[in-house]
């Protein structure tokens, strides 16, 4: 899950790392005092994604009557399909050099990875193309935390030991495990007059760990979010069959076939451990909400999963679209025949279900 | 014979009085495994399904001699419960929990090495030798024992294929899943060293998928071994940026797409299958 700027920063803050002043507004008009009071200013979208100043979210401004109509511009326009519902508006603070600092997981060598690199303010992964030897990668020991040294040879990198930039980088690794992020990064983190400032705020969010994190998501009502809600996992995809699932390779595995057999799924969904009435219900209906979908394939392999459910939440959820399924447990001779007896299609592998829904879909073309 | 687990191996429960824990530890004691005890913090002195709870991991091996755990404990707990049985001495540890922070599994990792432990998972379906033995959640039905050693890191795909391998005849000799987070314990690469040692084992099929780069770390090893690998790689058709269920299987700007991971496996002439019945097709053609 990823922060939006404005809650990372003020946690940042909280920790003492510099960002500079603003205020967060969700009407235009706001946008005047603001300037009024900070002078010349930045107006950011607060949206979860990245790419926000390519797609005109990011943009200084000059004087109050500027930031007002720019707000308006700003403010309800989409990025990457997210509608921008919130104006961080900041303070104009010249940098005399940008840099990248973050910090993230290496998974082959399972810890913590800091990365920094004397090229702030641009794509961190198009500098690793570029110019490798740009990036410092630091791996610290999960069970010790940073060490000051380590911290001095970072800040001895980027700009001759700075040691406002070792305390920052003590006090964002204590960002990074005290939040359960899976990222945290500052770019640019800038060398300005007034010395060394996060000019902007990255924060990922590991999901499995808001158990223990206090984060507000933002409330939004797409297939994804229910799907979340109900322990579920859907991804949207750009094709007209729909895929229900149990296991994540398996689903990603029956995307696989369908594109093999010349089809494109509309979705991915894993429906987890929940292969039982209710959730067969919700899984159909979240599915077939999509209305490109033509044809909807039902692949569950399961141990204990008990068919004769499965079959009457499928058959009880009143979709009316051709539905292929595998289905393998428990009574599962009784699950059969009762989707048998509703017409249903009944396939004994992956495989076959990937290859009669992508006939079943271009059939209803 | 098989790998890591044997008839003999002795193993103990964590979480055995809950639900899962429950119904799990009668589905592997119904296939053969001994189980020998059960921990539940509170729970001591009772006992699930005829076999013993204690309070602690520690009195459990004192009283049992436990060889292996299974660990069925919720996410929160899950690290915890690792480390008790790393410090009482359990050799190997089977974490099926799936959703336990990567902040706790990066610590436990660490503290892993420097101990004799070795963990399978997390988020895993476990470890099946047919005929002899069976830790995790894997149906029962679907193994048949046999030469072909099988390590996976999803869950109900590696079913699929454990139960296609079986009706084509071809059995297996161990199955493991090593589980879809981003960090977990014991590797691709561990494992495939134990089937190029393990007698029983005269092939084996590895079940990748998007995300990381375990896939292509093992590829010199590979290389290496005497005996074929056979490679099946999952979400060729993932957009980059999204979480497809595991929290590991996800594509990200520094790469781990399925493609990649195809490319260098055929870069290196291993053989990859296209989907799980490709891969019982090239099986049956050597065997």
């Amino acid at each position: 899950m990823m922060l939006h700027e404005h809650a990372a920063k003020d946690i940042f803050s909280k920790y003492g790392i510099p960002v500079p002043q603003s205020s967060l507004i969700v009407d235009a008009e706001d946008a005047k005092d603001c300037a009024m009071r900070l002078g010349k200013v930045v107006l950011k979208a607060q949206v979860a994604t990245g790419g926000r100043g390519k797609a005109g979210g990011i943009l200084t401004v000059a004087t109050p009557q500027e930031a007002v109509q720019n707000a308006r511009r700003i403010l309800g326009m989409p990025i990457k399909g997210l509608r921008v519902k919130k104006l961080l508006v900041e303070e104009f603070v010249k940098p005399e050099k940008e840099m990248y600092l973050g910090i993230t997981i290496d998974r082959k060598e399972r810890c913590p990875i800091i990365m920094a690199s004397s090229e702030g303010g641009m794509d961190i992964e198009e500098v690793a193309r570029t110019s490798p030897e740009k990036i410092l990668r630091m791996h610290i020991d999960p069970l010790t935390g940073v060490h000051d040294y380590q911290a001095r040879a970072i800040s001895q990198f980027l700009d001759k030991g700075n040691t406002a930039l070792v305390d920052i980088i003590m006090k964002l690794y204590q960002v990074f495990t005290d939040n359960d992020c899976t990222l945290a990064e500052i770019n640019p983190l800038a060398l300005t007059e007034r010395g060394v400032l996060a000019l902007d705020a990255k924060m990922n969010i590991d999901e499995n760990a808001l158990f223990r994190q206090k984060f507000e998501e933002e409330e939004e009502d797409t297939p994804s979010a229910t799907a979340k809600k109900n322990g579920m996992s859907y991804v949207a995809l750009d094709g007209d069959i729909g895929c229900i699932v149990n296991g994540a390779g398996l689903a990603m595995a029956l995307l696989d076939m369908i594109k093999h057999y010349g089809g494109e799924a509309a979705n991915f969904m894993d429906v987890r451990a929940g292969a039982n009435e209710e959730q067969m219900k919700i899984a159909m209906h979240l599915v077939s909400s999509n209305t490109n979908v033509k044809a909807i394939i039902v692949n569950i392999f399961g141990g204990i999963t008990k068919c004769d459910e499965v079959a009457r939440g499928i058959i009880d959820s009143g979709v009316k679209l051709p539905v292929v399924i595998r289905l393998t447990g428990t009574n599962e001779e009784d699950g059969k025949r009762m989707l048998e007896e509703h017409g249903m299609i009944l396939a004994s592998t992956s495989e076959e279900a990937a290859r009669e829904a992508v006939a079943l879909g271009h059939s209803h073309r | 014979m098989g790998i890591l687990i044997d008839k003999d191996t002795r193993l103990l429960v964590q979480g055995i009085t809950g639900s899962v824990g429950y119904f799990q530890t009668k589905q592997m004691q119904d296939f053969g495994t001994n189980v020998v005890a059960g921990v539940t913090p509170g729970k001591g002195g009772s006992k699930v399904n005829g076999v013993a709870v204690f309070d602690s991991v520690a009195d459990a091996v004192d009283a049992t001699k436990p060889d292996a755990s299974v660990i069925f404990v919720p996410p929160r707990f899950a690290a915890d419960a690792i480390y008790e049985a790393c410090d009482s001495g359990i050799e190997l540890i089977v974490c099926i929990t799936e959703g336990i922070p990567v902040h706790d599994m990066m610590r436990v990792c660490a503290y892993l090495e420097n101990s004799s432990s070795k963990l399978i998972g997390p988020n895993c379906p476990g470890i099946t030798t047919p005929g002899g033995s069976k830790i995790g959640i894997m149906p029962n039905p679907i193994h048949r024992p046999g030469n072909v050693g099988l390590v996976s890191r999803s869950g109900t795909l590696t079913y699929e294929i454990i139960d296609l391998l079986s009706k084509a005849g071809i059995g297996q000799s161990t199955s493991v899943g090593i589980g879809g987070d981003p960090i977990t314990g014991i590797s691709f690469i561990e494992i495939l060293r134990l089937f190029e040692e393990d007698p029983e084992t005269h092939a084996v099929v590895m079940v990748g998928e998007i995300g990381g780069t375990a896939e292509q770390d093992a590829i010199d090893l590979i290389k290496q071994m005497s005996k074929p690998v056979f490679a099946y790689i999952v979400g060729v058709s993932a957009p980059p940026g999204k979480t497809m269920g595991h929290a590991g299987a996800i594509v990200s700007a520094g790469g781990g797409t399925a493609l990649e991971k195809i490319q260098a496996f055929e870069r290196a002439g291993i053989t990859i299958g296209r989907s799980p019945e490709d891969i019982v097709r090239i099986l049956k053609n050597i065997i």
